[in-house]
């Protein structure tokens, strides 16, 4: 079943996990197109790196929290908070990419 | 056991909170009041430059009405990250504050005020035996790097607040802190579980944003008892849910699992939210493992130079189509000008419209904007040097003659005059790592004091 994922999800957000980590969250509505979600295993790197332009070692972890149905993404910044070249010190604003995102589940 | 009440009024100190929920809170009789005041997430300006990104008017509103409160209830006010950063420009910064609210209120008490900035030589020296190591992905430090870092702050554990508590402080303000440590203190101190009351610390660290709906300036309260804790937010308008506390578990994480702190990690494996009532979140089986050493994390920011922005606008379709050669033309024109005279200087344009805010994460590789917005950016070793850079590049763009132009007056419609804005001193993160030490409290002196001065009762007597 193709989904999107704008359907699915209540909270689609970014931040700083400290000045070198970027941090994504996706907070499921419904605990079973969370449980599909993770058993599909469709969020993983190959799917981060295709949407972020970066290459996997730039990922540095994928975690599923059921406690808050929620899938984290955490990512090496390419840039640290406010260094020369950035360009959003709170990291806040780079969850777009997962608003457009389709899956297949 | 009996339960421990505690209120956090406001995410950051300076954010403010409404009467009606402190007030509230108040009646339920808290045995402290807590509040982080920081954050690095504003960036490396305020830690370098050793300025607070709160207002002062802002946050003497908040601590008049703590201070006030506590000391009338005869519990203790606790405060952590003082001036946001928690350096010592940032703990002066705050005391002041403090001992002004006592002079003007005619308030006396009890003050500790805990310092957490680390001496370079410090850090050197356990660099050097090995003990200091970056928090991945920061890079390995070199000595030069340390010593060109302007500051550097250790965040605190419970234990420089338990020794402030122990020797009778009623206000203690303290430089940079673990977030939780400032509700977590008083509870390990009267020897309630560390797992469960650093949690709970985590989840008031943030106030109300951790309620339905969340706000960073609103007040909520935490009961921690022998085997588990609740929170519950003190404006009707909110609730606790499960959904929402759990939520904030993952905020600003990169892992929600095992949250490192000082001295050991959180670990919420075992975790359970329950939704007690409508509004109060129940939680229990959070743990705190011990590390094997105790280890402590750095923040330090170096200043790298001088910045000077220009903010203009492009609405030519034209000039937008060819918007990327016609910025390399531009750098290449100042490479030209300034490359046996000014060599070293940053110069970057932010584009507005097409991928300044994801800049190398964007995907998206073109635009449908029929304007932009440009940021002309340059930093240097002087303000002077920025100046030039930004506006030669400026000057350059505003009359450049790309290829297919029909208009001919100018490129750029500058909102402002002036045109060029210099931002001043400019910082980068150095440090982020993390530093083993001997004793919890060896990099965190407490220094007693009472808020008012002899001078002050004097002056108070006329």
């Amino acid at each position: 079943m193709r989904i999107r994922l704008t359907d699915i999800a209540e909270v689609i957000r970014s931040k700083n996990a400290g000045p070198y980590q970027l941090t994504l969250d996706i907070i499921f509505k419904e605990s079973d197109t969370f449980l599909k979600v993770c058993k599909a295993k469709v969020i993983n790197k190959k799917l981060i790196t295709g949407l972020y332009g970066v290459t996997e070692d730039k990922v540095i972890n994928i975690f599923e929290f059921k406690p808050a149905k929620a899938i984290k993404v955490t990512l090496a910044r390419t840039i640290p908070s406010g260094s020369l070249g950035d360009t959003d010190v709170y990291g806040a604003q780079q969850h777009a990419p997962l608003l457009a995102l389709e899956l297949y589940i | 056991m009996d339960e421990l009440r505690i209120l956090s009024p406001t995410a950051i100190l300076g954010y403010g909170f409404p009467m009606d929920s402190f007030n509230r809170g108040m009646k339920r009789h808290p045995h402290v009041i807590a509040v982080d005041g920081g954050s690095t997430d504003p960036g490396p300006y305020y830690l370098g430059a050793g300025v607070s990104f709160t207002d002062r008017n802002a946050v003497k509103r908040d601590l008049e009405i703590m201070i006030s409160a506590g000391v009338e209830e005869d519990i203790p006010i606790i405060i952590g990250t003082a001036g946001g950063c928690g350096g010592e420009p940032h703990l002066q910064w705050n005391v002041d504050i403090v001992k002004e609210i006592a002079k003007q209120k005619g308030l006396t008490f009890k003050m500790a005020v805990i310092h957490a900035e680390i001496p370079n030589e410090v850090v050197i020296r356990e660099m050097k035996k090995g003990k200091v190591i970056p928090l991945h992905p920061a890079p390995e430090l070199t000595q030069h790097d340390v010593e060109e870092t302007v500051r550097i702050v250790a965040q605190m554990g419970v234990e420089p607040f338990i020794e402030a508590i122990d020797k009778g402080a009623q206000v203690i303000i303290a430089a940079r802190a673990y977030d939780p440590a400032v509700f977590a203190a008083l509870a390990v101190e009267k020897g309630y579980d560390m797992g469960l009351a650093l949690h709970m610390g985590k989840i008031l660290e943030c106030a109300s944003i951790a309620a339905t709906p969340g706000s960073g300036s609103d007040c909520m309260m935490g009961y921690l008892g022998e085997d588990c804790f609740r929170v519950e937010p003190l404006n009707p308008k909110r609730k606790c849910t499960t959904l929402s506390v759990a939520a904030h578990t993952l905020y600003e994480k990169n892992n929600p699992y095992i949250l490192p702190g000082p001295g050991g990690v959180l670990d919420l494996n075992e975790t359970n939210f329950e939704q007690e009532t409508d509004r109060a979140v129940k939680v229990s089986g959070s743990k705190f493992i011990p590390s094997e050493k105790y280890t402590l994390k750095l923040e330090g920011a170096k200043k790298i130079g001088y910045r000077t922005v220009s903010i203009a606008g492009v609405r030519d379709p034209v000039m937008i189509n060819g918007i990327d050669n016609i910025i390399e033309s531009v750098k290449q024109s100042i490479e030209d000008n300034f490359k046996d005279s000014l060599s070293d200087y940053f110069l970057d344009f932010k584009v507005y419209g097409k991928n300044a805010v994801m800049g190398p994460l964007e995907s998206n590789t073109c635009t449908n904007a029929y304007e932009l917005g440009i940021v002309i950016e340059a930093v240097a070793e002087t303000q002077e040097i920025a100046n030039t850079i930004c506006g030669f590049a400026r000057s350059t763009m505003l009359h450049f003659g790309y290829e297919g132009r029909i208009s001919t007056a100018g490129n750029l419609a500058f909102p402002y005059s002036p045109s060029d804005f210099k931002a001043g001193e400019v910082y980068e993160f150095s440090m982020y790592h993390i530093i083993e030490v001997e004793d919890a409290k060896e990099l965190f002196p407490v220094e007693i004091m009472m808020s008012l001065e002899v001078g002050d009762y004097e002056n108070k007597a006329d």
